[in-house]
Order: structure tokens, then C-alpha cells, then sequence
């Protein structure tokens, strides 16, 4: 720390904590080079003030008369870019499939140690009995959430993304916890390239034969 | 059990180009992990017989080289050496036992390929479930997927389809599709369980695991096959779907459901126990331990828990409890007895034979309990720590199941006032005009029929919410721990007894921790002498039982475990109906 200091400073914190904070070595320990400037008078035209004044108003006309850049929020919403992270959200597959299986890694590699997952079971005699497993319970505590979004990254089933959603309200702790129906509420539907768990569902039934 | 074995026949293998002499016939597997070497398998299991059927643990071998006519060793000018043979084609190294000379390589490129086209093919038909999949995270083939295999796949066919939610029994639900044919949980049941219930149906590629016809797994040691189930194909239905292993830690303790005292490991998550697994001791219980003992983490949340101290019925704070008990023991210290219990722990059962001491000698009594030994790991002693109330004192002689002594005592009116640690007096043959006449300190975890009527209750500590040891049938002292905090208001055991203790004697007492209590304990039990809390190891301590080896123990035959023949052991009485098999928990 002290080595990067220069030597005046050190020798000046010597001073300080050595000499009882005393004007009177100041003068003797200031560095040579020290140069002292006398105050110029102001000419006529600066004690008038104008160009100040003048100056001053050129710059608030300029912009009396240029295009507005602000925004009307929340009327208006300025557009969201592409990989924006915003609110995490659980989504839907397009048959209305609810795609988190309740793995829990997106618990597992949470930073902030946001989300809480209570694993279930599926209802074994429903449509999606082959998926076997879902959360019965999920929530996630946005007063702790970083939007990192590590949980839309790790998740193995595409469930879990940060959609556009920016800003959230609320009046207690509690309506920042998000839980399952809110966060399928926030999240809908997005549109599915693999179908994976149908693919699985279609093999099943059409068994092996041998 | 306690005698030291024979030194083993030493000889040199060479594994990687070390040199490591092992005991002849080491498994060659065993032996690379001395050295730290991983072979990776998942069919071989130190406890079963050798199958050899994944094919995953294939390494080069060779054996030193003989002159055929002469039988002369061939010797390689070179090295200076015995030359090696090395056979061309790689070996399986679970069926091979060490050798003088025997020489392996786990890591040549040979070795390499072969893993990676053994755990390819294993793949093809594997399901990708691992989302789903319980032993995500504890699996053998995703480990040694990301270890040794490719890292992408080549299968673009249709993957078998296999039945995913087969119950075989009533605590294991087997899904096919992840099943690698490794045969483990087969040879288990015939070999350990000996009961031969699971088989292969089936060829090829459709090779299922399934129950004989008729038949169920639903012996008191089918989680096992869980357990040894290197994949996801047999899990726990009490398990299924609770928590991912990743989060739960792990705390070492013990199986209270009988006097073996097999190691177990509780996996505890946040304050709650999801599961209990054997822990391996070659010496107790090798890598098993019964279904029955794995659902007893579930009393710790229990609806019923005791909670709340109490005196006279109504709530109070636990000062005012104990002060309640310490008023009573004064009053009554003529006319106290005790009833302590075989699944105190070593250390509560010493503070307690202090607290009889104390009191004046009064009459200290356990409640026995004895129900049917299965041969292997659940004895006939369904306490697990009757020797410990021996070792310490705090009984003399081997407890009946039930306290006739007491009864008559109570009867003469030479007892007014028992406290008791957990046992229900009830049940323990006690009337209840015998209660009535009784006030009755309980200290517990859970109400007994006598908890009602009971003066002062004071909800104490599970064993899983405490440190402590047993001391099992082979006098094998052995520790637990605390995997999860108790009720707000319940207190240790070992609090509890410090508490009346210094309550009465009005004297300070050790501190009421398990290493405080060892050091009193090592002092004044001769057994015992020089053995600290810290020094007692994982795996447990044999003490010297010769002092008790006429009492009339009923335990049979369980794994590890021959009875010593007493004399004695022939007057054992008749098992009664009481503890009849662990659910009377």
C-alpha cells in the first residue's frame, strides 16, 4: 500500500501523525515546484454576465426544439432485445404439457439460492403418466433472484426461461415468492422443437415387438 | 468375531507399472484400489460372487514368463527382469485373483477403446431419464459414462421400449428400460438374502429383470437391491421421487431395531431426514441392513412427536418442568425407582445409573424385549443396547420383559414415584391400579399409554437428533450421531439427566455433552478405561464382554455373530409376545 504511494505522501502522513498536526513544518516539507497564482480581474464584459446568460440559453433553445428522447413508462415500454433477462418463468409445452419434471438443478445451480422445489409424482392414470414426475411444488423468491439466469441455462427439459417481464410489484415479502401458479401464468406457452416426452409417449405404446 | 485372522499369504502384483503385495487371491479390482487406481465395474460387488458379465473392468494382464521345457523363468536381458507374457486379448479384472508376478494395465489405448465400446453399448438401449431418474447423481453409469465413455452417441435407431413402473414388492418399483443386466440384485437375494425371487427373462437386448411367477420381492432385505443397483432400475418406492441425492448430507449412526447394531448413514436435507442406507462394516453388518430399520427416520416427524413439556397435563416451559421432576424426585427420593430402557444410548444409560446412585441405589430396571432373530442382521434382542446398560451398571443381570420386581415393589408400596426413559410401564406388565398408585416422571419422545397420567413429561431427543453409542451383541461399541436438530422445545437426554442430577445433588455435574460423559465414563467403568468419545472409531470398538458372558442373552446366529454357548443359555426363557418384530417401534 505504501510502496505505491508517492514519497511526498508519505512524508506528508508522517507529518500528520508525527508533528501534532503543526502548520508549522508545512512550508519546509512542501515540495519545491509548488507554484502560486494571483487571481486575474474579470473584464467588462464578464461582469455584465451576458455571454454566460447567452451561452446558457443557446443550450436550453437547442434542446426546447429537438426530438424528445424520453418515454412515457409505464404507457409506454421500450423494446425488449433477443436473450434478455428478465423474470424466470415456467412455461408450457404446446399440447399445454407442463415441461419441468422437477429435476431440481436449476435449485442445485441457483446462486442466490432462490428457487425451492417440492418434487412429486405424475397422476399415474392422466395423459402425461409417462413423464412420470413434476413438481408439486416450485417457488422462487425474486427478492433473492439475480436474473442470472443459470436455472434457463442448466434446465435438462426446457422449462424454465427469463422471458421479457422487467418489473414486479408488490406489497409484502410473500408477493415476491413466486409459486407454481404464478409462475406458469407468467410464463404460458412457447413453442417446442423436440417433443420429447411424446416421441417417448408414441414408443411406448407402440411397444417392441419381439 | 474378535479373534485376529491368520496373517495373510502375501504376494506381488504389478498393477501400471507399480509393484503392490496383497493377500493371495485379492480380487484384482480390490487391488488397483489400494493403489488408487479405479477400475471401473458395475456388476463386481466386494460382497457377492463374481458374475463378470458387464464387461466394464477389462485391463490388459500378463504373467510372468516360463521356459515350457525347462519351467525355468524367461528372463529379459533388457530390464534385467522376468519377461511378461501379455495376452493379446484384454481380461476381466473382477474374476481375476492376485497372482505371484500377475501384472495389469488399466490405460493403454487398448483399455481406453474398450471401455469406451463397452459403455456404448450399454448406452444404446439406456433411457435418457436421468431428469427423472432418482439415482441422478449416485449413478455408476452416468459416472462412468462421463468417465469413460465416448461423450456422444452413434445410435440414431428407435430405443427399446421396457416397462418403467413395475412394482416387484412392496417397498421396490423396478424400471426396466435402465436396467444393465448386471445381475447384482439377483445374486443378492440368493446369496445374502437367500431368498430366490429375481431372475432374467428374456434374451438379448430384451432381457428383463422380473419376479419368479407367483412370487414378490418382499423379504425384510429387498431395499438392498436398491442400494447395489449401480443404475436407476430398482428404487425405493418410499424414496421415489423425494429429493435429489445431490442435497442431502450424510451423517454415520446406527440401526436401533435390534441388538446388531448394523452401521447406517442417515441423508438428511435442511432438518429432515429423507432416507437411511447401510453404511459399509465389514465387521457388523458388510454393506446390508434390513427394509424394516430404514423407515424409522420417519417417527422423528411424526404427528404424535412429543413436544410440549408438561406437568400435571399442562404445558410448561422446560425449567419449570424439570424443577417439577427435581421437586418430585426430593419428595419422593425414598420411594423412587427407575426405569431406564435398551435404546438409551451408553451415555444416558450411565448418567442414569448416577441418577439411581443418587437417589440412594434405588431399583433400576430395563425393559427387555424380545421378538424373532432373522439370522442375519435383525437379532432376537430387539433393544439396541442392553449390554451397554450392563457395561455401565446400570442393570446387573440380563432384564425380563417385564418388570415384575417393580410391580410387587409397587404393590408393598415400597414405590411411589418411577421415572422412566421411553418405556411404557404398561406394556411393560405394569396394572393400572399399579400406575395409579404411581407419580410418574416421563422422559420421551413419543406419548405411551401412560404419558396421560404421567406427573411431569419431558419430550426428549430421537436418535437421530443426537450424539451418542451403542454397544451391540458382540460388544462392539458404536457411535451415532445427530443428523437433524430436535423440536424447539425437547431436550438431549443427556441435558435432561445433568439437569435432574444437578437439580437434586445440588452439586454442578459434567456438561452435557457425549465427551464430558466419556470422560467420567472412562474413569469409573473399568472397561471402559482410557476410551475417549473422539477415540472411538467409525467402524466401532470391541470392548472386553468376558465380564457378562454368563448372562443369558437370547440373540441366535446373525452375520458376524455366533453366540457364545453358556450354560445358561439353555434356562433363556420362552420368547414372549412383547417387541414382536421392528414395526413395534
Amino acid at each position: 500500500m505504501l510502496a505505491r504511494q508517492s514519497p511526498c505522501a508519505i512524508r506528508y502522513q508522517r507529518v500528520h501523525f508525527c508533528l501534532l498536526h503543526s502548520d508549522f513544518f508545512l512550508p519546509f516539507l512542501m515540495p519545491a515546484t509548488v507554484k502560486v497564482l494571483e487571481r486575474r480581474p474579470l473584464s467588462f464584459l464578464q461582469r455584465t454576465y451576458l455571454p454566460g446568460v447567452l451561452a446558457g440559453m443557446r443550450t436550453t433553445l437547442r434542446h426546447m426544439v429537438a426530438p424528445k428522447i424520453t418515454m412515457e413508462y409505464p404507457e409506454q415500454r421500450p423494446p425488449i432485445p433477443a436473450g434478455y433477462r428478465g423474470v424466470p418463468t415456467l412455461v408450457k409445452d404446446p399440447h399445454g404439457r407442463e415441461k419441468c419434471v422437477s429435476c431440481q438443478l436449476c435449485e442445485f445451480v441457483c446462486p442466490p439460492k432462490a428457487i425451492r422445489i417440492a418434487p412429486g409424482a405424475v397422476d399415474a392414470s392422466g395423459p402425461n403418466a409417462h413423464v412420470e414426475k413434476a413438481p408439486k411444488e416450485f417457488e422462487i423468491d425474486m427478492l433473492r433472484c439475480i436474473y442470472c439466469g443459470l436455472c434457463q441455462e442448466v434446465c435438462p427439459e426446457e422449462a424454465i426461461w427469463l422471458q421479457n417481464l422487467y418489473s414486479l410489484s408488490g406489497r409484502t415479502r410473500s408477493d415476491f415468492v413466486h409459486n407454481k401458479a404464478k409462475l406458469y401464468e407468467l410464463g404460458g406457452t412457447l413453442p417446442d422443437t423436440h417433443f420429447k416426452w411424446d416421441k417417448k409417449k408414441a414408443a411406448e405404446e407402440a411397444g417392441n415387438a419381439h | 468375531m474378535s479373534q485376529t485372522p491368520p496373517k495373510p499369504d502375501l504376494v506381488t502384483v504389478n498393477i501400471d507399472g507399480r509393484d503392490i503385495a496383497v493377500p493371495k487371491g485379492t480380487n484384482m479390482i480390490e487391488a488397483a484400489a489400494l493403489l488408487g487406481i479405479d477400475v471401473p465395474h458395475f456388476c463386481y460387488h466386494p460382497k457377492l460372487t463374481v458374475s463378470g458379465n458387464c464387461r466394464m473392468c477389462l485391463v490388459e494382464m500378463g504373467l510372468p514368463a516360463v521356459d515350457p521345457a525347462t519351467k525355468q523363468p524367461v528372463m529379459d536381458p533388457a530390464t534385467g527382469k522376468q519377461r511378461v507374457n501379455w495376452m493379446p486379448k484384454p481380461q476381466i479384472a473382477c474374476f481375476t485373483n492376485a497372482t505371484p508376478g500377475l501384472h495389469i494395465r488399466t490405460t493403454t489405448p487398448q483399455i481406453k477403446e474398450c471401455r469406451e465400446g463397452v459403455m456404448e453399448f450399454l448406452l444404446v438401449n439406456h433411457p435418457l431419464d436421468c431428469p427423472i431418474c432418482d439415482q441422478a447423481g449416485e449413478c455408476k453409469l452416468q459416472e462412468q459414462a462421463a468417465d469413460y465413455g465416448r461423450g456422444a452417441s452413434r445410435f440414431i435407431e428407435p430405443k427399446n421400449v421396457k416397462p418403467k413402473r413395475t412394482e416387484l414388492g412392496p417397498r421396490v418399483t423396478l424400471d426396466d428400460e435402465r436396467c444393465i443386466l448386471c445381475s447384482r440384485c439377483i445374486r443378492f437375494t440368493k446369496e445374502i438374502a437367500k431368498e430366490d425371487v429375481l431372475g432374467f427373462v428374456d434374451r438379448g437386448s430384451y432381457s428383463t429383470l422380473t419376479c419368479y411367477p407367483g412370487r414378490e420381492l418382499n423379504h425384510n432385505y429387498s431395499l438392498n437391491t436398491v442400494d447395489i443397483c449401480p443404475v436407476g432400475a430398482l428404487t425405493s418406492t418410499d424414496f421415489r421421487f423425494k429429493m435429489r441425492v445431490w442435497f442431502l448430507k450424510t451423517t454415520p449412526s446406527i440401526d436401533t431395531e435390534s441388538s446388531v447394531g448394523a452401521n447406517t448413514e442417515l441423508w438428511a436435507r435442511e432438518g429432515v431426514i429423507y432416507r437411511i442406507t447401510p453404511r459399509r462394516n465389514d465387521e457388523v453388518n458388510d454393506t446390508w441392513m434390513a427394509d424394516s430399520g430404514r423407515l424409522l427416520y420417519k417417527k422423528v416427524a411424526a404427528d404424535n412427536r412429543l413436544k410440549q413439556p408438561l406437568v400435571d397435563g399442562q404445558p410448561v416451559t422446560g425449567e419449570q418442568a424439570l424443577a417439577a421432576a427435581v421437586e418430585l424426585l426430593q419428595s419422593q427420593r425414598s420411594y423412587a425407582a427407575i426405569v431406564g430402557s435398551g435404546r438409551q444410548s451408553v451415555e444416558e444409560q450411565f448418567l442414569t445409573h448416577q441418577l439411581a446412585l443418587a437417589l440412594g441405589s434405588v431399583p433400576a430396571d430395563i425393559v427387555g424385549r424380545v421378538g424373532q432373530g432373522d439370522g442375519l442382521l435383525v437379532s432376537a434382542d430387539r433393544n439396541p443396547n442392553v449390554r451397554g446398560a450392563l457395561v455401565t451398571g446400570l442393570i446387573k443381570a440380563y432384564p425380563p420383559t417385564e418388570l415384575t420386581e417393580l410391580a410387587a415393589a409397587i404393590d408393598d408400596g415400597a414405590v411411589k414415584m418411577v421415572i422412566t426413559f421411553g418405556e411404557d410401564l404398561l406394556k411393560a406388565g405394569l396394572t393400572t391400579e399399579q400406575l395409579a398408585k404411581l407419580s410418574l416422571i416421563e422422559v420421551g419422545t413419543h406419548p405411551l399409554s401412560t404419558t396421560a397420567a404421567a406427573k411431569v413429561v419431558l419430550p426428549a431427543l430421537t436418535v437421530f437428533e443426537k450424539n451418542g453409542s451403542f454397544i451391540n451383541q458382540q460388544f462392539r461399541l458404536q457411535k451415532f450421531h445427530a443428523a437433524v436438530p430436535g423440536p424447539a422445545q425437547a431436550r438431549d437426554d443427556l441435558a435432561i439427566l445433568t439437569a435432574l442430577l444437578t437439580g437434586f445433588t445440588g452439586t454442578a455435574q459434567p456438561a452435557a455433552t457425549v465427551e464430558a460423559v466419556w470422560a467420567e465414563l472412562a474413569k469409573q467403568v473399568p472397561v471402559l478405561a482410557g476410551v475417549t468419545w473422539a477415540s472411538i472409531p467409525a467402524t466401532g470398538r470391541l470392548i472386553d464382554g468376558a465380564a457378562w458372558a454368563s448372562q443369558p442373552f437370547v440373540e441366535g446366529e446373525t452375520l458376524h455373530y455366533k453366540p457364545v454357548p453358556a450354560p445358561a443359555r439353555a434356562k433363556a426363557e420362552p420368547t414372549s409376545d412383547k417387541g414382536q418384530g421392528p414395526s413395534d417401534k
